[in-house]
């Protein structure tokens, strides 16, 4: 049986998204999101919340988790699945593919670059990466355990295409960091 | 709140469609997004665009300020603000630091905005470019380029036949170092505020379907020449009503003899200075 997803879905959904344009604005601020009702084994609560938000069936969708996430999310968004290299929401639970895989859209329209949902083991804020550039003052820091190995300098090789490129967002249980396209790591201060 | 309306008045998929819009503004900032801007029970240049970014974005718990020119008290103003506490039943306000949303037509109010406030602008022409290179498909090509080299030549001008830059509002600025970007038509005045401003400046724009944004803390430049850099204009007076000197001002004719007084623009601002 495929599990419930939000229980109010318009007010969840406008909370969730809420939560994420604080988090895109501020990258590397921490947030949490309204929890779906039920979601299937292999998500985070934060990743489903965030694709039962803003996916629908206009957004080809890549993801690792599974057949019955494959059902829940088709269930409850009509999201098409699609291959890497198209879809525009990205949800990684598993192995990091290599981001140049990854749509980033074009010159004219960047808007069409991919958005990353990465499930890590936890989030932090006031240690560990340096973060710089738009939304941050002067530096934000911000923890992350179990970000795949070459992350920071995989995600650097894609900051000279801008304004191609991808968004991503760091997802811990409930909890959620952003990283536009705009945003500099540096891996110690 | 009347029922009868989805809550916002906008529809689900709609609020969707412009939030990955909003996202992705914010991810480029000061690129313009496409996006399916729907009819809305007004008509287009009074604030469609911005009515249609503030659905997507408010809450039941926000409170929302509308203001047009910098007036709370101007029939768009009460209009928005009605429009949204009947369709979402949301708490509205005049006061800058009580409001979580604002929404504005051109003007930056007064108040220093702070951290999670967020900013809607009206915008009725999004593209910078439009009155050099009307062509869509060119001013695309000249942004993907940064070829912003039209405008600087449009300001050159400005220059070489009245001795200065002639745009008082409206006044181009680039946002991070990148992307060349109308403003809306802010008076040049309050151009400098969008600079590092704490607050979340999302622009809509319904006629022309494009939404843009400056996210918080992002430096926005206005375009200017070395030696003739980029000066904030405001009226050499003081507001009649609340004596401030640092305002923006409007100039209202008070008789058919040449008689005039000018007071502040923000209407907000002024009565809380009237009031200390």
């Amino acid at each position: 049986m495929i599990a419930p997803g939000f229980a109010d879905p318009g007010m969840d959904s406008q909370a969730c998204f809420r939560a994420l344009l604080t988090a895109m604005s501020y990258p590397g601020r921490i947030v949490a999101l309204p929890s779906p009702t039920g979601m299937p084994s292999g998500l985070p609560p934060a990743m489903a919340a965030l694709v039962l938000a803003l996916c629908d069936e206009q957004t080809p969708l890549w993801q690792d988790a599974g057949d019955d996430a494959a059902a829940w999310i088709a269930f409850h968004t009509g999201a098409p699945a699609a291959s890497l290299e198209a879809a525009r929401f990205v949800m990684v639970t598993a192995a990091l593919p290599s981001l140049g895989a990854l749509c980033a859209g074009t010159d004219e329209e960047p808007q069409d670059g991919a958005t990353l949902l990465l499930q890590v083991a936890a989030l932090s804020e006031g240690a560990g990466w340096v973060l710089q550039g738009p939304g941050i003052k002067d530096a934000a820091r911000l923890r992350v355990d179990g970000a795949p190995d070459g992350f920071v300098a995989a995600r650097a090789a894609l900051a000279p295409i801008f304004p191609r490129g991808i968004d991503i967002v760091l997802c811990a249980g409930d909890r959620i960091a952003a990283l536009p396209r705009t945003t500099r790591i540096a891996e110690s201060g | 709140m009347t029922t009868g309306y989805n809550f916002a008045y906008l529809d689900e998929a709609t609020k969707r469609m412009i939030r990955r819009a909003l996202l992705k503004a914010i991810a480029v900032p000061g690129h313009q997004v496409p996006f399916g801007a729907r009819e809305m029970p007004l008509p287009y240049g009074w604030g469609t665009g911005g009515i249609q970014v503030t659905a997507s974005v408010i809450g039941s718990d926000d409170r929302l300020k509308v203001i047009d020119q910098g007036a709370d008290d101007t029939t768009n103003a009460i209009s928005i603000r009605r429009f949204f506490a009947r369709v979402a039943g949301v708490e509205t306000t005049e006061s800058t630091t009580e409001a979580t949303i604002i929404q504005t037509r051109h003007r930056i109010p007064e108040t220093p905005l702070r951290e999670d406030q967020v900013l809607v602008y009206q915008v009725p022409m999004p593209e910078p470019l439009f009155k050099l290179e009307p062509r869509v498909r060119e001013s695309t090509k000249l942004h993907a380029l940064a070829e912003y080299g039209l405008m600087q030549v449009k300001l050159y001008e400005d220059i070489a036949k009245q001795g200065e830059v002639a745009t008082s509002y409206n006044h181009p600025v680039i946002v991070d170092g990148r992307y060349l970007m109308s403003p809306s038509p802010i008076p040049a005045f309050d151009n400098p505020k969008m600079d590092m401003n704490p607050a979340i400046q999302l622009f809509g724009a319904g006629r022309e379907k494009r939404i843009y944004a400056v996210p918080p803390y992002t430096r926005v430049e206005s375009l200017d020449f070395e030696d003739h850099p980029f000066r904030p204009i405001r009226a050499p007076h003081a507001c009649a009503l609340c004596r401030s000197t640092e305002s923006y001002l409007d100039e209202l004719i008070t008789d058919d003899r040449g008689g005039r007084r000018f007071i502040c623009s923000d209407t907000d601002y002024c009565a809380q200075r009237q009031r200390t």
